[in-house]
């Protein structure tokens, strides 16, 4: 059997000059100017950015359970589209992956599509329901191998039980990723509470019901010695705690997800639920402070909390629609758009933020690595200059619940390579 | 007028103003022996309702029939729409019957603004109340009855208690100081009250429990009291707003007791008002609480009279939504032609 070599010819690696990159196999085998094509299927990058494979650390997949909104295949297409290698799926699924044997289904999945490095997240406690600690152990140690856990779409709100679950994870390098809402705060919230809920009359989700419960979760984390991640943070007051945490030198991360860069309440007066998102859209001094805050340092990581629905889900009132938004195949054109576009972070920063970092918080072997010879072949070329209006008929999610429908965004995906194999070409699934 | 009604904020001053004085109009067809016009003939108004209020179907009906529509009454229970048909289904198989105007309450706010904006019916929607949003024919019904009272009498100033009912027609309600007393948080009558009343020109005040102001009101239009009391003096009429007695169990007052206390109307109090201010209650009223029975059986308290103007107001909206008026926006209206004959029906 002979290994397929590609030559990568012009590329911009993080931006900077243009460079070749020879991969054999699955591993880059060199990185200089002038590399000889020699046998190798050659891959034009001229003007084209090349990074490594983005990382999501917060996808859900809906497998099992929800085959009708995603599956792991549709959902890994629809992440090679966007340029991800691997990514992280949440536990919410039905039944919960809260089991050795649900993360391992989910796992066996992923590696199955062959699109997409699907690892599984396990479940904090049984049946996401925050009373009993699941067999988080049991899920370390199986083939899936789970460093993350997390009660997605719901809070940890039980103090006791967060404290435990930071303690327990400690024995294999974990991390809780919280979701950060206090429940009592949020009940039957249905946007951002502030002046346009008070207009709408739809019964608002404080920032306080996150920052208390990031506040506590930070507190936890330091006085256990362990980690916790921040899913989804969305206020500008989560990110003042974030910086005072990490300013006393604890282990703390937190993410960002692509929409609450870019998107404010004020399109709720539309009463269209393809705008209902969980935490929900904030502010424009959220937005603000969500962009500097990731530029800066003290939100680490984006994930796109990408959140497929039946559109049935979307095409009814705003209270009975279900929450969430698909982002796996737009995140990459938003972060260029709110946050290299406007100088905020340039490409070394998007690979950071996008794909070292994840991974490194996933403690996510052979993802994130440098663009250098030797490394894992996981690639993805970027066309900055492109100019498209997002069209959901066009996505290979199985759901079309995109915020970004007829909106003018920067930037294409044209190529990913998983371990040296092209996923996309041309911008197009293999 | 815009071709649906969802807000009192679609409403500009001149809009209010001929929904008010149309209203004048239908209220002098209430008083003859033959309560009916011919003018929706041949037309269907459905009311659909998923919340059971009996008080604002049977009025849109009674409404509609006045005016000679067919009405269709679709309420949730006991309908397809319990079987767990969506909204957009309901809509279509409206549509599909030929809906001239949908009357849609709904316990979700924003859910009328759905059914006009997602190409569901090409019909036009009037608001009946949705969730704790908006109920712009409340207001509408509560501007006139403000302005019969308030600047019915022939200098446009008030109209003595007791005295027949005054006509403002043409008056908007320049300078007149309404206050509106209660859960304004959960209060959809509130938030177009607010509107409406402010675009007719009037100053409102809002007193509440600060736990049942929402967050956000210092954008309103309007000034805020915690202090019923101090804001009595000052106010042309008062309306009472319904505050149900589960919203103690979720703290947003202690007991009902002093709620009643701090908040509610009585005779006391109602003696505060200068002497040409009313009282009013959208309904239903709970007695005891946010008024006492002294204040809502005196001559002040317009609660009644707001049910028959009701009937009016609506009328008023019904005909120049369906009959009396052209959208300005239509092809029809931009080329001067007449309304297009319909094929009229067998009732």
């Amino acid at each position: 059997m002979t290994m397929s070599k590609t030559l990568i010819r012009g590329a911009r690696i993080l931006g900077g000059q243009p460079q070749d990159v020879l991969i054999d196999g699955t591993a880059i085998a060199a990185v200089g100017t002038g590399l000889p094509a020699d046998g190798a299927t050659v891959v034009e990058a001229d003007g084209l950015i090349a990074l490594p494979g983005l990382v999501d650390l917060h996808t859900h997949l809906r497998e099992p359970g929800r085959e009708d909104a995603e599956t792991v295949l549709t959902g890994t297409r629809a992440a090679a589209r966007g340029g991800f290698t691997a990514v992280h799926a949440m536990a919410n699924t039905f039944p919960v992956a809260d089991t050795a044997g649900v993360v391992e289904q989910v796992w066996r999945l992923g590696r199955e599509s062959g699109y997409c490095d699907v690892q599984p997240v396990g479940a904090v406690t049984v049946g996401l329901e925050g009373r009993q600690l699941a067999e988080i152990g049991a899920m370390a140690e199986s083939a899936a191998a789970v460093r993350v856990f997390s009660d997605d779409g719901k809070c940890v709100d039980d103090a006791v039980i967060m404290r435990r679950a930071l303690e327990y994870v400690k024995a294999f390098d974990g991390v809780v990723a919280q979701h950060a809402q206090e429940p009592r705060l949020t009940e039957g919230a249905q946007m951002n509470e502030g002046t346009v809920s008070g207009e709408l009359g739809l019964t608002g989700w404080p920032a306080v019901a996150e920052e208390s419960i990031i506040a506590r979760d930070v507190l936890l984390a330091a006085h256990v010695g362990s980690r916790v991640h921040i899913c989804h943070l969305s206020t500008a007051g989560s990110v003042e705690i974030v910086r005072w945490a990490k300013s006393k030198g604890w282990n703390v991360t937190a993410e960002v997800t692509p929409h609450h860069l870019l998107l404010t309440d004020e399109l709720v007066r539309s009463y269209d639920p393809v705008y209902k998102v969980n935490p929900p859209l904030r502010t424009e001094a959220d937005v603000t402070a969500l962009r500097e805050a990731l530029a800066d340092g003290t939100i680490d990581i984006v994930a796109t909390d990408h959140a497929p629905h039946p559109h049935e889900d979307k095409d009814c009132e705003w209270a009975r629609a279900a929450m969430g938004m698909v982002g796996l195949e737009t995140a990459l054109s938003v972060v260029q758009h709110t946050m290299v576009d406007t100088g905020l972070l340039d490409w070394a920063g998007v690979a950071d933020r996008m794909s070292h970092r994840p991974a490194a918080i996933g403690r996510l072997a052979g993802h994130g690595r440098p663009v250098s010879a030797g490394e894992p072949a996981n690639l993805v070329l970027v066309d900055p200059d492109y100019r498209g209006t997002v069209d959901p008929a066009g996505f290979a999610s199985r759901s079309r619940n995109s915020p970004y429908a007829g909106r003018e965004l920067p930037g294409r995906v044209v190529a990913t390579f998983l371990r040296g194999k092209a996923t996309v070409l041309d911008g197009k699934l293999t | 007028m815009k071709r649906h009604l969802i807000s009192a904020a679609d409403l500009t001053r001149d809009d209010a103003v001929l929904v008010l004085d149309t209203a004048e109009e239908m209220a002098r067809v209430a008083d003859r022996p033959i309560k009916k016009l011919p003018t929706l003939r041949g037309r269907t108004v459905v009311n659909l309702f998923y919340e059971d209020s009996t008080r604002t179907r049977i009025s849109f009906e009674a409404a509609a029939k006045r005016l000679s529509a067919d009405v269709i009454n679709f309420s949730a229970k006991g309908s397809s729409v319990s079987k767990g048909e969506s909204l957009k289904d309901t809509a279509l198989t409206l549509e599909a019957m030929g809906a001239d105007a949908v009357v849609i309450r709904h316990p979700s706010s924003g859910a009328p603004h759905r059914l006009a904006t997602s190409g569901w019916i090409k019909g036009s929607v009037v608001n009946a109340g949705d969730g704790t949003h908006e109920h712009p024919t409340q207001a509408l019904l509560d501007a006139f009855t403000v302005r019969r009272h308030l600047a019915g009498a022939a200098d446009g100033g008030p109209v003595p208690h007791g005295a027949p009912a005054g006509d403002g027609t043409g008056r908007d309600l320049a300078g007149r100081r309404i206050t509106i007393v209660g859960d304004v948080l959960h209060s959809r009558v509130a938030r177009s009250n607010v509107l409406l009343l402010n675009t007719l020109g009037a100053h409102v005040t809002l007193v509440a429990p600060p736990t049942l102001v929402p967050i956000g009101v210092e954008s309103w239009p309007c000034e805020v009291s915690y202090d019923l009391d101090a804001v009595l003096p000052g106010s042309d009429a008062v309306m009472m707003l319904r505050v149900q007695r589960e919203r103690m169990n979720a703290a947003f007052f202690p007991t009902e007791r002093e709620y009643a206390r701090r908040y509610g109307l009585d005779a006391a109090r109602m003696a505060a008002l200068p002497e040409h201010a009313i009282v009013m209650h959208p309904g239903p009223m709970n007695r005891g609480m946010e008024i006492t029975a002294e204040v809502a059986d005196s001559e002040r308290c317009t609660a009644v009279e707001q049910v028959a103007n009701g009937v009016s107001i609506r009328m008023a909206v019904l005909y120049l939504q369906l009959g009396g008026a052209l959208p300005a926006d239509s092809p029809a209206a931009a080329a001067g032609a007449p309304t297009p004959a319909r094929t009229e029906e067998s009732e």
